[in-house]
Order: C-alpha cells, then sequence, then structure tokens
C-alpha cells in the first residue's frame, strides 16, 4: 500500500516543491494584497513602492515553482492528475485566469506611460493576487475531502463548491497575506525604513491572527468532510502541526519584539510545516480514500527520471535560486536607468559618425567567422541527415 | 488574433467533440511559440550587442543590449505567462492523453521545467543586475539564457516530437508499464524537429528586431544605433536562414518515410506511385489539382534522388486515418517553403552587399522587404506548425491514441476558449503597443537636453566599475 520508495521521494518533492511554491510565490501574491489594500494616500504609494522593490526581481522565478509541481505530479501520478484536472477544471481554470492576469498586470506595469494603464495594471495585478491563491487553496481542499475519484466522469461542483474546498480557499489567501508580510517586515528593516516595518508589522500581526482562526476552523470542517486527512492530522501529523503552531506564535512574538532575521524563519516554517502536515495526512492517498500512491504511479524507470530531474534542480536550480536571493537581499538587483556617461557617449558618437555616410569601420573577421560557423553547422546537419538516412 | 486564427481553422472537418479544445490548445501554441522564440533566441542576439558593447567600450550597442533586455523581459514575462498556460491545458484539455501517457511524454516536459527556472531566474539576474554587476560579471549572467533558451527548446520540441513518433515505452492493459527515458528524449523524430525549430526561432528572433530597425531607417533614423541595431539582429537570421533551408529539405525526406499520411496531404500524393509530380501550390479537388505549378516526377526526386522512389499516397491509407484538410497542410508547407527560401535571397542581398561595400544596403528595394521579414518568419514558422499538427491528425499520439479520445469530458471548455482568445488578442495588442511607447519614450530621452558638460571621452570599461 506504501509504495515504492521512488515513488515516495518524488511525492516528498511534490510537497517540497508546493511548499516552496506557498514560500516564495505565495507571498509575492501576499505582496499583491497588501498592494491593494494600501489606498490611495500618500503612504499608500510609499507601501506600493516597497512592494515594489521586493517582489519585481524574483516574481517570475517563483512563479515557475508551479511548473516544476505540475510535471512532477503528471510524469509520477498520471491517473490522480487526470482526476483533478478533468473533475476541478473550473476552480484550476480560474486560478490559471489569475496567474495570466497577475502576470501581464505585474508584467506591464512598469512599462506603461499614461497614469490610467498603470492603474489598470495595477488593479490586475492586485486583484488576481486573491483570486490564484483562492483557487489554489479551493483545488487542494476538494483534493483533501476525498471528492475528486478516479472514476469520475466530467466536472464535479460538489467538489469544489464544498466547505471545506472554500474555505482552505480562503485560508490560503491569508496564509499569503500573512507570509507576505512577514517578508515585507524583513526587507523594510533591511532597507532602514522603520515606519514601513511598523506599517507591514501590524499588518503581520492582522493577518497572522486571521490565518490562525481561519485554520482552526478548517480543521472543524475537515471533522466533518476529511475524515481520513482529519483523523491523520491528529494524529501522525499532529507534531508537524504542533510545529506550525508554535512558530506561527512565535513569529508573531518576533514581530512585536522586531526581531526580522528569526522572523521570516518562524514564517516560513510556519507555512511549510503546514505544507509538510497535509502531505503525511493524505499518506499513503494520492486522492483520499480511492487512489494510492502504490496503484497510481507511473512505473519505476518513469519515477527514476523524475528523480534524474529533480537531482538536475537540486543542482542547477536551487543555487541559482540562491544567488537570485542573495543578489536581492544584498540590495544588487533594482531597476536601473542608463548612465548619463553612456548617453552622453551615444549622443558624441553619433554627432562623429554623422547621418547617412561614415559605414562601420569593416572588422573583416565577421565574415570569416560566419562563414567558419556556417560551415561546421551545415557539416552538422549533413551528418543528422545521413544519420536519420541510416536509421530508415 | 493574428496569430491564432490559422490555427483554428482545420478544425472544421474533425471529430465535433474535440474542436473547442483543439482551437483552445491551437490558439495557445501558436500564440506562446512565437513568445518562445524570443525565449529561445534574444539572449544571443543580446549578448553579442553586449559583447562588442563591452569589448570596444561601444556606448551605441551597450545601449541597444540595455534596451533589448527590458524587451527581452516583457517577452519573456508573457511567454511564461502563455507557458504556464499551456502546461495547465495539457490537463485540463486531454486529461486522457496526461493520464495514460504521463509517465512516458511527461519526462521531456519535466526536463523542460530545468531550463524554464534557469532562464526565469537569470532574465531576472540579467535585468536588473545592470550598473550593480561588474561589466563581465553581468555579460556572463546572460550565458545562462542561451543555453537554457537552447536546451529548453530541446525538452519541448522533443516533446512534440514524441507525439509523432512514440517510442521507449512498453505497455500492457492500456497502462504504461516500463519507459526507456531516454528513447523517449531522442525518439526517431527529434533530429530533425529540434534544430529546425531552433533554426526557426532565430530567424523569427532576428528578423524581427531587424525588422524593427529597418522601418527606422527607412524613415529616415540613419544614425549608427539603428544600423548597429539591423546589423546585429539581421546577421543573426542571416545566418541562420539557408542552414534552414538546407536542413528543411532533410525534414521532408525524414516525413516521407516516418509518417506518409502527412507527406501524402503535403505535397497532394492521392495515389501510391513512382515519379510523383511535385506541386507547387494549387487545390485538390476530386483527383486533380487547379492552379498548381506541376513538375513531373520531381516530387519522387527530392524524396529518393531519383524519378522512381517509391511515394506513399493517401490510397494506401484508411479513410479514418488520414489527416483532415489536405489543402490547408499542402499550402501551408508551400508557404512555409517559399519564405524560407525568400528570406535566404534576402540573407544574400546584404551578405553580398557586406562582402563589398561594408554596409547596409539603404535602398528601399532592401529596406522594405527587410522590415517584413520578421512577419514573414512567423508567417512561416506558423505554417510549419500547422504542417506538423494538423498533418499529425486524427492522432495526438501517433498510430496510438485519437485527438477524439483523449479530450476531456468537462464542459466548460468553450468558456475558456472564449476567455483565452480574448485574453490573447489584448496581450497581442500589448505586446506590439508597449515596445513602440518604449522607444518613443528613448527617442524623447535622447533629445538634447541642452547638457552643459559636453562631449566626454567615453570610459573604456576595464575596470570593474559597473557599466551600462
Amino acid at each position: 500500500m506504501n509504495g515504492s520508495w521512488e515513488t515516495n521521494v518524488v511525492a516528498g518533492s511534490l510537497f517540497a516543491t508546493m511548499a516552496a511554491y506557498a514560500l516564495f510565490a505565495g507571498a509575492d501574491f501576499g505582496g499583491g494584497i497588501w498592494d491593494m489594500l494600501a489606498g490611495r494616500t500618500e503612504t499608500g504609494e510609499k507601501v506600493r513602492a516597497a512592494i515594489d522593490r521586493s517582489v519585481t526581481p524574483v516574481w517570475e522565478g517563483n512563479q515557475v515553482w508551479i511548473v516544476l509541481g505540475f510535471v512532477l505530479v503528471w510524469t509520477a501520478y498520471p491517473g490522480a492528475f487526470a482526476a483533478v484536472m478533468t473533475a476541478l477544471f473550473v476552480p484550476l481554470s480560474l486560478s490559471l485566469l489569475g496567474i495570466v492576469l497577475r502576470g501581464v498586470g505585474f508584467g506591464f506595469r512598469h512599462e506603461t506611460a499614461h497614469p490610467g494603464t498603470t492603474q489598470l495594471a495595477g488593479v490586475l495585478f492586485a486583484a488576481s493576487s486573491f483570486i490564484a491563491p483562492f483557487f489554489l487553496g479551493d483545488v487542494v481542499g476538494a483534493v483533501v475531502t476525498g471528492r475528486v475519484r478516479p472514476e469520475l466522469h466530467g466536472d464535479v461542483a460538489g467538489a469544489w463548491l464544498a466547505p471545506a474546498a472554500l474555505l482552505t480557499g480562503v485560508l490560503f489567501v491569508a496564509a499569503c497575506a500573512y507570509i507576505g508580510g512577514v517578508y515585507l517586515v524583513g526587507d523594510s528593516h533591511r532597507r532602514g525604513e522603520t515606519d514601513m516595518v511598523r506599517y507591514f508589522s501590524r499588518r503581520a500581526i492582522t493577518a497572522g491572527v486571521v490565518t490562525g482562526i481561519l485554520a482552526a476552523a478548517n480543521m472543524v470542517v475537515l471533522g466533518f468532510e476529511a475524515r481520513y486527512v482529519f483523523h491523520r492530522l491528529l494524529t501522525v501529523a499532529l507534531p508537524l502541526v504542533l510545529v506550525s503552531v508554535i512558530a506561527g506564535a512565535a513569529a508573531l512574538v518576533l514581530i512585536v519584539r522586531n526581531r526580522t532575521r528569526l522572523l521570516r524563519i518562524a514564517g516560513a516554517l510556519a507555512v511549510a510545516a503546514v505544507v509538510a502536515a497535509w502531505g503525511l495526512a493524505q499518506y499513503p492517498y494520492l486522492l483520499p480514500g480511492t487512489l494510492t500512491l502504490q496503484t497510481g504511479s507511473a512505473p519505476t524507470t518513469s519515477l527514476q527520471a523524475e528523480l534524474v530531474v529533480l537531482i538536475m534542480a537540486a543542482v542547477l536550480v536551487v543555487p541559482s535560486f540562491a544567488y537570485l536571493y542573495w543578489l536581492q537581499q544584498h540590495g544588487r538587483l533594482s531597476v536601473t536607468e542608463p548612465s548619463d556617461e553612456l548617453k552622453r557617449a551615444v549622443a558624441t558618437q553619433d554627432t562623429q559618425t554623422g547621418a547617412t555616410t561614415a559605414p562601420a569601420a569593416p572588422r573583416g573577421h565577421p565574415v570569416v567567422v560566419t562563414a567558419l560557423i556556417g560551415a561546421a553547422v551545415v557539416e552538422l546537419a549533413r551528418e543528422a541527415a545521413g544519420w536519420i538516412r541510416r536509421r530508415r | 488574433m493574428v496569430i491564432g486564427a490559422p490555427m483554428v481553422l482545420p478544425l472544421v472537418e474533425a471529430g465535433t467533440a474535440a474542436i473547442p479544445a483543439r482551437s483552445q490548445m491551437g490558439a495557445s501554441l501558436g500564440f506562446h511559440i512565437v513568445f518562445a522564440c524570443f525565449g529561445i533566441a534574444f539572449p544571443t542576439v543580446l549578448l553579442i550587442a553586449h559583447w562588442i558593447g563591452l569589448r570596444h567600450g561601444d556606448a551605441v550597442a551597450l545601449l541597444l543590449a540595455r534596451r533589448w533586455s527590458k524587451v527581452m523581459a516583457v517577452i519573456f514575462a508573457v511567454g511564461a505567462v502563455s507557458g504556464t498556460v499551456l502546461s495547465y491545458e495539457l490537463g485540463l484539455l486531454w486529461p486522457t492523453l496526461m493520464g495514460t501517457y504521463g509517465p512516458a511524454y511527461g519526462i521531456p516536459f519535466s526536463v523542460e521545467g530545468i531550463w524554464f527556472f534557469v532562464e526565469a531566474i537569470f532574465t531576472a539576474i540579467y535585468l536588473y543586475g545592470w550598473r550593480h554587476l561588474p561589466p563581465w560579471l553581468h555579460w556572463w549572467t546572460g550565458v545562462p539564457l542561451v543555453i537554457s533558451g537552447i536546451l529548453g527548446a530541446f525538452s519541448v520540441v522533443a516533446a512534440n516530437s514524441w507525439m509523432n513518433q512514440p517510442s521507449g515505452f512498453t505497455m500492457a492493459d492500456g497502462k504504461i508499464t516500463h519507459v526507456d527515458p531516454w528513447k523517449v528524449l531522442f525518439n526517431p523524430a527529434t533530429p530533425y524537429e529540434v534544430p529546425h525549430m531552433i533554426l526557426a526561432a532565430y530567424m523569427v528572433t532576428g528578423f524581427l528586431v531587424a525588422g524593427v530597425y529597418a522601418t527606422g531607417l527607412l524613415r529616415g533614423r540613419r544614425d549608427r544605433y539603428h544600423r548597429l541595431g539591423f546589423t546585429i539582429s539581421f546577421a543573426t537570421a542571416a545566418i541562420a536562414a539557408p542552414i534552414q533551408v538546407v536542413f528543411g529539405d532533410s525534414v521532408a525526406r525524414a516525413i516521407a518515410s516516418q509518417q506518409p499520411a502527412k507527406f501524402a496531404a503535403m505535397e497532394y500524393v492521392d495515389r501510391t506511385d513512382r515519379g510523383v509530380t511535385e506541386w507547387l501550390g494549387g487545390i485538390y479537388y476530386q483527383g486533380h489539382v487547379y492552379f498548381g505549378v506541376g513538375i513531373p516526377k520531381f516530387d519522387s526526386i527530392l524524396v529518393g534522388y531519383s524519378p522512381h522512389t517509391k511515394i506513399i499516397g493517401w490510397d494506401s491509407i484508411p479513410a479514418q486515418d488520414r489527416p483532415p484538410l489536405p489543402d490547408l497542410i499542402h499550402l501551408s508547407f508551400d508557404l512555409m517553403v517559399g519564405i524560407g527560401v525568400a528570406l535566404v535571397l534576402l540573407s544574400a542581398w546584404q551578405g553580398w552587399w557586406w562582402k563589398f561595400h561594408r554596409r547596409i544596403p539603404m535602398t528601399r528595394w532592401f529596406l522594405i522587404p527587410a522590415m517584413l521579414s520578421g512577419l514573414a518568419a512567423i508567417a512561416a514558422m506558423e505554417s510549419g506548425w500547422i504542417v506538423t499538427e494538423v498533418g499529425r491528425q486524427p492522432w495526438v499520439v501517433y498510430k496510438l491514441l485519437r485527438t477524439s479520445d483523449a479530450v476531456t469530458t468537462s464542459g466548460g471548455v468553450p468558456y475558456t476558449l472564449t476567455a483565452i482568445l480574448l485574453i490573447y488578442a489584448v496581450l497581442t495588442a500589448v505586446v506590439i503597443f508597449v515596445p513602440l511607447l518604449m522607444s518613443r519614450r528613448w527617442r524623447q530621452q535622447e533629445a538634447p537636453d541642452g547638457d552643459s558638460q559636453g562631449p566626454e571621452e567615453p570610459v573604456p570599461p576595464t575596470s570593474k566599475e559597473p557599466v551600462g
């Protein structure tokens, strides 16, 4: 019933990926939520600028975690993937809408010139920061209730409209606001903006308390709607639940005490422990009650291929991601304008070379290099063609 | 919806249940692929400019690189979003495809996930690293983009070529029981589909960027900034174009042997025969080709270097296994080849002129086609994808799974289709509009602002000081 070690490792990595998505992209969604709630005042604009500086260099990388999650699920657990994508067509499509609008709104916000379009892009970015986490939470909640089953046909409104699903959606929004707020406290502290530290501290505490209440309420609802997961949350996964509760409470204390470095760790731990608790509570089911890891896994060779991909991720992605965050945390990534020297140099070059005459000095070798590269590639292409012909 | 529209057409004759889903997939792919091209090839063009800028202390080249990086970031954002849409759609629209073949078909996508990650991370580092990082370190942070672009293209196109030539797995009772990941990645269609697409990406990107500067040159903005912008991008595409045409010839031969049904539609081969006529253009109707130019026996010569080569026609293929709309497939194929050859001629013109005059031919006869070359390259690439995708029908996994059997049972597709068409129509407009706004803003910035300090020597960036 428990499946091979390969499938357990892949499943564990899948939950780690989801935790990473929650911790990184979730915090960006949280930024969008605080952006929306900041209001049109002078402080509001300052808040938006602070959020913008924190989120801009990293959000694109953060969003890729969900794609990694997708490729892991459909390769390793194709049956569960097909069932979820069919039964939860509606909330998944809406979460996708949220992700698309958010990316577009955020991507173009810096590039529009008119205040009106900038505002529209900002509204898209902020509103979709609610939509995406809500419907992703809804999907998770629907799966947890066990209403998504492998033999289902067509989409199942009962699954994603179940109270547990909807409440999990709200919980996700609150958790994003919380973790986003916690990181923004840290970033503001690093930049030495004490008024922003105060601003985000108050909001992070509020969001933390709300998240705690929602989580407790969700537990009660799960007791009615998701017996299997509920039972396991209170037995096997209980230590992880307690870790989350303690870390969450500690984070609130740390905010008040203004200990920002520890604060981030506590906040992240609170969220990550919940994801881990969910994974452990659902074990060994992919779809609670109907599909287990053992029956729902791809053949071992596919799982091994995924393990190789995960090793590649550990070698290539994790260091790159760490480098990105190291640069960002040291204030070495931000939007800059071309320097004045550059603009001046360009202006002088243009006057020196004149408008239409005086072609660029021939360097000679580009043609030679071009020919050499061209010859090499044509030769390679011929080789490939010959190879194809031989295989026939 | 200029880009998605041609992809919707082939669906008219297919099984009705799959029409909305195929329309949505076609529109999404047709849209995404243009941005994917920039993801694959733009970093190379950009780094060439950046390298010239650093190596020769060339401020114009540096400014070009800087501005291109901003455009690249916007295009990458749209490409990333539309790529995420595609990964959702594989499950939302084709649950049976993923549910059955995920253990094999999913592997190339998993590899792509890694390269997508690398691309997203280093795009951010490169874009926001200007004036923060030491110059050459900054240049090197762009190099992972070139590598991840090519390897990412490899993984995704390998997934598509797997759909055309499924291999590397064994099945029992409708379930995959064993997978050979290496044979999935390097299936028989990979060696020609992957390079064909990467070269196409370089052509689309190079010609499109060159087209922008050709427009500027045509309007009389003939300063070094425009000339260099044109030269770097056009040269990149002009190198790729002839290789693509030579290589494409062997692609067609491979398809003739691997997918005879597709090839029969591409070349209007209605009866299996020797000495088959090559048709240029034309419309097929009840055994006759109207308005086409026929070259007797030439198709056989192209396929097997001999007029006696036997080619399989669609009379040998059961009616339910033939691709729909042979006219569309044939005309798309001809359009792709025609544009490819025209772009080679245009590239040769510039190459010839450069050899003797060391400059861009500033005549309208050259600049107007150069201006349109990017749009033509996009049309050629989209046509190529129509040939591949429509030509593979009625199969989604060649000879194993019919498209009509793979489609979702959820009833929501017409709504998501509408939403996708609307959003992508708006996005297309925005993506065209935003760079225009950017360039207008840059031109305003460039206008002399009465700087009293006067011209200074451009500082050669040999020091560790950040530039840009």
